[in-house]
């Protein structure tokens, strides 16, 4: 096993606190949402296994783990920017 | 991995990073959401394979169809979803896209466990089986609180010794994940951890009740990230080994805010049956209520009352979302406004189904977000409110939080609203609210009702306000 990419996960845990410790409750829902399309990296996953099934199932399994990662990441990343294009300060 | 790729990751993680970061104020958040969405797209045009040759330049065989068709399926499916989404709906939306996250890292680590020809190490089976593990269970468990907010079975189900069977099922999983660590791949073994890992993700949130859904999909959404962590150490790309730790253990973290704003350990919102123990609790309350009865308020007059106000302050909760009254509630406050009313929004952490959900809806209906404040900041102030406008928010006002220690919610912090001079709560009836307890502030001497549809109830107001 390659100890760098434990390392690596141990500095993403605490990054991952540190980066929200400060996020004001009114940001909850988009931050929710945009972790959402951020773990749409799945995605990525998909289009590997995809490309590398040899057999039928996998192709189907694959192709299926294709849509829901696309759904994921595409949709997340989008109802999130709609949300967000909503928060606008008072036009003086 | 050559050290172009590597230099290429660590871009990436640090536009991830950047962006989770920008999301933390609302002035830079679209900002972050795009700086997010930017690492995925260079993540994406730079995908490589284990092995390390790029993705992209393999010719076109067979699968590479299937990859376009497939991603231009989700590409569509997360489009319609989310520009056709109403703003009251936004939880059911994340928790779908939530959902179809974890069914797809369950897959991925299923397909690379599966594969015949492998040769991996037992920690690389751990990971394998552990995303498979947890992403099921996300995906199920998402698609329950989907429906859950949907209005579907949305009280919570329990029967005797439920807890212990599902830790039963819990002990069956993992001796069947350590079986399979240790013995290969036994199929079988394999499809029956996976189906029993769904049914858990069923049997877990089946008791828990739709109040409880915002926890419950924030604690998802990290579980999504892990399993996308864990795929990330199986198929060794360190891109997914980042995103999805920084998933995991954001949302954990934001699940312990959540938590924390409702004073109840997050093993109580899991295991807790809180509809169950809270009616009884409610109803002990009730008695001590000593035959006081509520004093009802009609239009005129509580527009009377915040037409001459000098401060208001609004209170917004899930029945706003309900009533999709938030565009009535926002032109209360320009009414009042033109008449030099000072309104002011209160938030509670956790108003609605989701935290910020109430910051949604009323950005939707263009509240500017500098009138919208935080509970903390409200509280101090609220002496000095002529009127608190409740507007189907229930629990998050309930003075039992401070004054009956027989109450559920004792102990959780609440908007001080009976504090204002007066109070007027707008009800569509004298229903409970979702932890089902009686609430006090009903009952308060500066408390009137105005009953009736909010989106009704306000249109009158407005219309009253400008006739005067």
């Amino acid at each position: 096993m390659d100890t760098n990419v434990l390392f690596i996960f141990i500095l993403s845990i605490f990054i991952g606190f540190e980066v929200i410790s400060k996020v004001p409750s009114m940001l909850h829902t988009p931050l929710m949402s945009g972790t959402n399309a951020i773990h749409g990296i799945i995605f990525l996953g998909g289009i590997l296994v995809l490309a590398d099934a040899a057999t039928p199932l996998a192709r189907t399994l694959g192709f299926v783990a294709v849509i829901f990662g696309s759904a994921n990441v595409f949709g997340g990343f989008m109802v999130t920017d709609r949300m967000l294009q909503m928060f606008k300060k008072k036009k003086k | 991995m050559s050290s172009t790729i590597a230099i290429i990751i660590i871009g990436v993680a640090v536009l991830f990073i950047i962006g989770i970061k920008l999301l933390a104020s609302p002035k830079t958040a679209r900002l972050g959401n795009l700086v997010a969405a930017a690492g995925m797209l260079v993540a994406l045009l730079t995908l490589h394979q284990p092995a390390g040759e790029y993705v992209w330049s393999q010719g076109w065989p067979l699968n590479y169809t299937l990859i376009a068709i497939g991603t231009l399926i989700g590409l569509v499916i997360g489009a319609i979803g989310a520009y056709s989404v109403k703003m009251t709906a936004m939880p059911q939306m994340v928790a779908l896209f939530n959902g179809l996250g974890g069914g797809a890292a369950a897959l991925v680590a299923s397909l690379e466990f599966i594969k015949p020809d492998r040769d991996i190490t037992t920690f690389i089976a751990v990971t394998m089986l552990f995303a498979t593990l947890i992403g099921s269970l996300s995906f199920s468990g998402s698609i329950i609180a989907y429906l859950k907010l949907e209005g579907k079975f949305e009280k919570p189900m329990t029967f005797p010794g439920q807890n212990i069977l599902n830790g039963l099922i819990l002990l069956v999983i993992l001796g069947l994940g350590v079986y399979l660590t240790g013995w290969g791949a036994n199929t079988t073994a394999f499809i029956v951890m996976f189906l029993l890992a769904l049914f858990f993700g069923i049997a877990m949130v089946m008791p828990i009740g739709g109040a409880d859904m915002p926890v419950v999909i924030s604690l998802l959404n990290s579980f999504t990230g892990l399993a996308v962590a864990a795929d990330g150490f199986a198929i060794n790309n360190l891109a997914m080994v980042v995103a999805g730790t920084l998933v995991g253990s954001s949302g954990t973290l934001l699940t312990l805010l959540m938590c924390k704003a409702m004073n109840r350990p997050v093993t109580n919102v899991l295991f807790g049956a809180f509809g169950s123990s809270g009616s009884g609790g409610g109803k002990a309350g009730a008695s001590d209520l000593g035959g006081k009865t509520v004093k009802p308020i009609q239009a005129d007059e509580a527009a009377l009352l915040l037409g001459y106000a000098q401060q208001v302050v609004i209170v917004p909760g899930y029945g706003m979302a309900v009533a999709q009254a938030q565009h009535q509630v926002r032109e209360l406050s320009d009414e009042l406004g033109k008449r030099g009313v000072e309104v002011r929004f209160a938030i509670h952490p956790v108003a609605g189904r989701m935290p910020g959900h109430m910051n949604v809806l009323l950005a939707e209906a263009n509240v500017p977000y500098d009138q919208l404040c935080e509970m903390e900041a409200i509280n101090p102030t609220m002496d000095r409110v002529d009127v608190c406008l409740v507007i189907g928010a229930n629990d998050v006002v309930n003075p039992a939080a401070r004054e009956d220690k027989s109450s559920p919610i004792y102990g959780m912090p609440i908007i001080e609203a009976d504090r204002a001079k007066t109070v007027i709560v707008m009800k569509r009836s004298m229903a409970a609210g979702f932890a089902g307890i009686e609430n006090l502030l009903f009952y308060k001497d500066n408390t009137r009702m105005l009953f009736g549809d909010a989106k009704a109830s306000l249109q009158t107001l407005i219309a009253q306000l400008k006739a005067s």
